[in-house]
């Protein structure tokens, strides 16, 4: 039978502010265990939240770039379970009344966009760490992270495919990293994901039981993980199998998941409003200025990048995953309006040397500047497109100008007809049976004279005039 | 002249204010008075009469340089649940036994500015879940008038501690009665305030959206002293009330003429006590010679207080007491074999029985399933007597009823039967519902000679109300100048 495979996600991700959700003390990242906390944090007796108004109003940023409702009146409510990393057994978080509801994002996948629903978006704390004594059966607590704040976003389940998933992960991704209030940083931690799948006979609109996937800390392994999700639930509902309704980890380095709990198992959280917080009422007035201050998002940018530089749909997504990458190619075309030209090379070059990391393009040492001086010497005929690469790798390596590479190294282009004449017409009397050869017929051979000029050059000489004056010459040695 | 502890807190700070006396000198005084009666009551859980004399002697400089406020240099006591930094702060629970908070609870912290001496922290039932002060892991108090007998609870410590003389005034705490029920059997007055008028700050939180830290003291202007201090906004608590407060002090020259009171007929119906109904009425004979009206009122929803209290109250503490696993601070287990193993040792034998009665009541209430059936319609009965209390103030100024169906009852009567027991809070139980202001009074005695309260309830915020209410009929009336004969 034919399958239909139903995917909802649940991500969770880190906001950027300075302190925690409901204490002063600092979210920064990596200072000594135990540092960042104080009695509030700690979950000591008699100490009360106090909500940071910052998260709010990055949370209302999210919500509404995600299209939601704002719900002007939201809850908090305690998620009861007890955990060491968890000071208060109980984590703070929304329930009933979230901030947020009934959004989309629209997803792109293989040239088809879909919208994909979003149910809700809420606020919550994060937990401590355990770390695990590799040797002895003893854990530490770590509570620097505890109260961090955390957004919810959880997904209708209404992607189709691991890819659609994955894309639809980058995209709200995407759009954090824009508002600047989360990093993005899904091997640190600071951007999850946990995921629900499951099948359904292709045509039926009731959904298939689901399974509950976690510890996928990369696109990647989310990809990996539904895929074998996919071929293990399939595999049991092709034996008549029941699929059990469970909760699954993923194990990156096996590839596969395996059942943690039951649904019979399953936490009964206790949830209820939490009576230290009072119901939370975001002004219309808050959400509308919130909006306004909004930046251009991701999918807004493609499409202005599209309409306005004329550039395929395929390079305006690269360009604009990124918002400090978009802004890159905007101010290399502002000083070099060859808007494909400069695509290419920032798909190409820059993104090779940035290694896939396009946030790492605020720290890179090929200002737009440089690149677009580079550039200019390609259309300038200084240096040809093959060397301008390796120009441009020596920029990076050294952070210096391309005109001075060019000239400290010598690359200049070597377009002087005399010149290549000559070394065109050494390459053919060095050759002659190679000339015979094309004489007879064999033009593919035209490629080893252009070599032996190249190579008598250094890689310098302009291969528009190379090609000319060989054809040129050719054409005198087999008139005579 | 009477001993210094047997002194008001307003006659004492006028003696300061003269130089006729020192903070030292009525610290040493409360001091011998508790190492006398302490072993007959015990009041208090962690006495610390040394820190008291240093906190006195700065307390004096302070007065010698005129930097002072009101109570500056009278000794206070502040019930087992509110943190000292630096002190052991118990809640009465074995599982806290050890616990030496290093923070202020917000009310300390305006104890300290306001340079009163903290004499230590006082008895009360383990995390304030009870009527008699039975439940406390240090053992009862005995109630000043009886020592056979029950001072009632949650805050029979800081009560008993006023009554007997081994405080000139306390703090104490009041989730469904704890601080008016304690107040009606030790024969002194306490108030619980409206709720948010006090920072709930490093108070150990029982049920957060009910508890309300309030004074006990000896007389009214006692009372408005003490209000003054520790009301006010609290950033640090979201459910602290944003607004200014009055000079309580104000309104205890203020006359009754043309006050109206209200009648509960609810309450009345359920009040079966002849000596009670007799202090009640004469009390009210008292007032109406004063001009007061008196209008008969009924809240239905009244009969479902208890109901409701015992669904929400235990379901917030079974969350609020969660913390409590050994991992961090408090009593931890010696023995364990796992994790959960030592969750369930350690909450075993740090809780006493009440406690975790409460918390199963809790759990079993929020479990899944139950909730729309318990904490939902307990939250809804909790608004509609809200709304009833909100238009029962349309025909009156406040509220006049008991605070408790008898007198103090003996150790051990009650302990057996928790319905029993709860049923002690039935007219105390409503005021922390709808999070309005209580006031207890001494309004006479039983033949016995056991103190019997008045209630007075009033709309949020007028907690002065209340004081103007109390002040007037302790003009005509001499039962809170009586004395337990220790």
């Amino acid at each position: 039978m034919e399958y239909e495979t139903v995917i909802g996600l649940e991500i969770h991700a880190q906001l950027l502010t300075d302190s925690k959700a409901f204490c002063g003390c600092t979210t920064r990242f990596g200072n000594d265990p135990n540092s960042n906390t104080c009695p509030i944090c700690l979950g000591m007796p008699g100490v009360l939240p106090v909500f940071n108004r910052k998260a709010l109003e990055f949370t209302v940023k999210m919500a509404l770039a995600c299209h939601c409702t704002i719900n002007e009146v939201s809850r908090f409510a305690r998620k009861n379970y007890y955990y060491p990393d968890l000071p208060k057994n109980y984590q703070i978080s929304q329930y009933e009344l979230p901030l947020s509801e009934h959004g989309w994002v629209e997803v792109e996948t293989g040239g088809e966009i879909r919208k994909i629903g979003i149910t809700r978006i809420h606020m919550e704390e994060d937990a401590g760490k355990l770390v695990h004594d590799e040797n002895k059966p003893v854990s530490y607590v770590d509570l620097n992270r505890t109260g961090v704040p955390l957004i919810e976003i959880v997904s209708e389940p209404e992607m189709r495919s691991p890819e659609e998933a994955s894309a639809y992960l980058r995209s709200l991704r995407s759009i954090l990293v824009y508002l600047e209030i989360c990093d993005g940083n899904m091997e640190e931690g600071s951007f999850r994901c946990d995921a629900n799948i499951s099948l359904r006979p292709k045509g039926q609109t009731e959904l298939g039981v689901k399974t509950e996937l976690k510890n996928m800390n990369s696109f990647r392994n989310v990809q990996r993980a539904l895929q074998y999700e996919i071929e293990r639930q399939t595999e049991l509902l092709n034996e008549g199998q029941a699929i059990v309704q469970d909760t699954r980890l993923f194990d990156p380095s096996a590839g596969t998941t395996s059942s943690m709990r039951t649904k019979e198992e399953a936490h009964d959280y206790r949830y209820f409003p939490d009576p230290d917080l009072l119901p939370l009422r975001v002004a219309p007035d808050l959400a509308e200025d919130l909006r306004k201050g909004l930046p251009e998002l991701p999918a807004q940018k493609k499409a202005r990048f599209i309409e306005q530089f004329g550039i395929p749909a395929y390079d305006a997504g690269v360009l604009t995953a990124s918002r400090d990458l978009a802004a890159y190619f905007e101010q290399t075309v502002e000083l070099h309006p060859d808007h494909k030209m400069v695509s290419n090379w920032i798909m190409t070059e820059v993104m090779r040397e940035l290694k896939g990391e396009e946030e790492g393009i605020t720290s890179c040492p090929v200002s737009p500047n440089g690149l677009a001086a580079l550039l200019k010497l390609i259309d300038k005929g200084t240096i040809s497109g093959k060397i301008a690469k390796t120009v441009f790798e020596e920029m990076w390596a050294t952070g210096e100008e391309p005109a001075t590479i060019v000239e400290k190294k010598g690359l200049v282009q070597v377009s002087d007809t005399g010149r290549l004449t000559e070394l065109v017409q050494k390459a053919l009397d060095d050759n002659p049976s190679e000339v015979e050869k094309y004489l007879a017929g064999n033009k593919r051979i035209l490629g080893f004279f252009v070599g032996q000029v190249m190579k008598a050059t250094k890689g310098k000489a302009n291969p528009k005039v190379v090609n000319q004056v060989l054809a040129e010459e050719l054409k005198k040695r087999g008139a005579s | 002249m009477p001993e210094l502890y047997e002194m008001t807190a307003t006659d004492l700070a006028e003696m300061l204010r003269e130089k006729k006396v020192s903070s030292v000198e009525i610290t040493r005084s409360v001091i011998d008075r508790m190492d006398a009666v302490e072993p007959k009551i015990n009041s208090y859980v962690n006495p610390a009469p040394e820190q008291a004399l240093e906190m006195a002697e700065n307390a004096d400089q302070r007065l010698a340089s005129g930097d002072d406020d009101p109570l500056t240099g009278i000794p206070i006591a502040v019930k087992d649940n509110m943190c000292i930094r630096g002190r052991k702060t118990t809640c009465g629970s074995r599982i806290l036994a050890n616990f030496v908070p290093p923070y202020d609870a917000t009310v300390v912290s305006r104890l300290r500015d306001a340079g009163m001496v903290i004499l230590g922290s006082a008895n009360m039932d383990e995390f304030a879940m009870g009527s008699s002060n039975e439940s406390s892991c240090w053992g009862p108090t005995r109630n000043p008038w009886d020592l056979e007998r029950i001072p009632g609870g949650s805050s029979g410590g800081p009560a008993a501690a006023v009554a007997s003389g081994a405080a000139v005034v306390s703090l104490g705490s009041d989730t469904g009665g704890s601080i008016r029920l304690p107040a009606s059997f030790c024969g002194v007055l306490g108030m619980k305030p409206t709720y948010g008028a006090v920072s709930r700050y490093g108070l150990v939180a029982f049920a957060s959206s009910l508890d309300q830290i309030g004074p006990f003291a000896r007389d009214t202007s006692d009372l408005a002293l003490l209000l003054n201090v520790i009301c006010g906004h609290d950033p640090m608590d979201s459910t602290s009330m944003p607004r200014e407060y009055p000079d309580f002090t104000g309104f205890l020259d203020k006359p009754l003429e043309g006050m109206t009171l209200g009648l509960p007929e609810e309450f009345f119906n359920r009040l079966d006590n002849p000596e009670v109904e007799q202090v009640i009425s004469e009390a009210r004979s008292v007032l109406e010679k004063l001009g007061v009206k008196f209008v008969e009122l009924s809240l239905p929803h009244l009969d479902y207080g208890i109901a409701a209290y015992y669904i929400i109250a235990p379901s917030e503490a079974s969350s609020n007491l969660a913390r409590y696993d050994g991992v961090k601070y408090g009593h931890r287990a010696d023995q364990f074999e796992d994790m959960i193993d030592m969750y369930c040792r350690t909450r075993s034998e740090g809780f006493g029985d009440e406690v975790k009665r409460r918390i199963m009541l809790g759990t079993y209430a929020l479990s899944s399933g139950y909730y729309d059936a318990y904490y939902l319609k307990a939250a809804k009965i909790r608004n509609l007597m809200t709304m009833e209390f909100r238009d029962a103030f349309e025909k009156c100024d406040a509220i006049y009823c008991p605070t408790a169906p008898t007198p103090a009852f003996k150790i051990g009567e009650k302990v057996d039967d928790p319905i029993q027991m709860y049923l002690t809070d039935v007219f105390t139980i409503p005021v922390n519902m709808a999070g309005l202001p209580g006031f207890t009074i001494p309004g006479g005695f039983s033949q016995e000679g056991l103190p019997i309260g008045l209630q007075f309830i009033a709309p949020h915020f007028e907690e002065g109300r209340l004081i103007q209410l109390a002040a007037a009929f302790q003009r005509e009336t001499d039962h809170h100048l009586k004395r337990p004969p220790l």
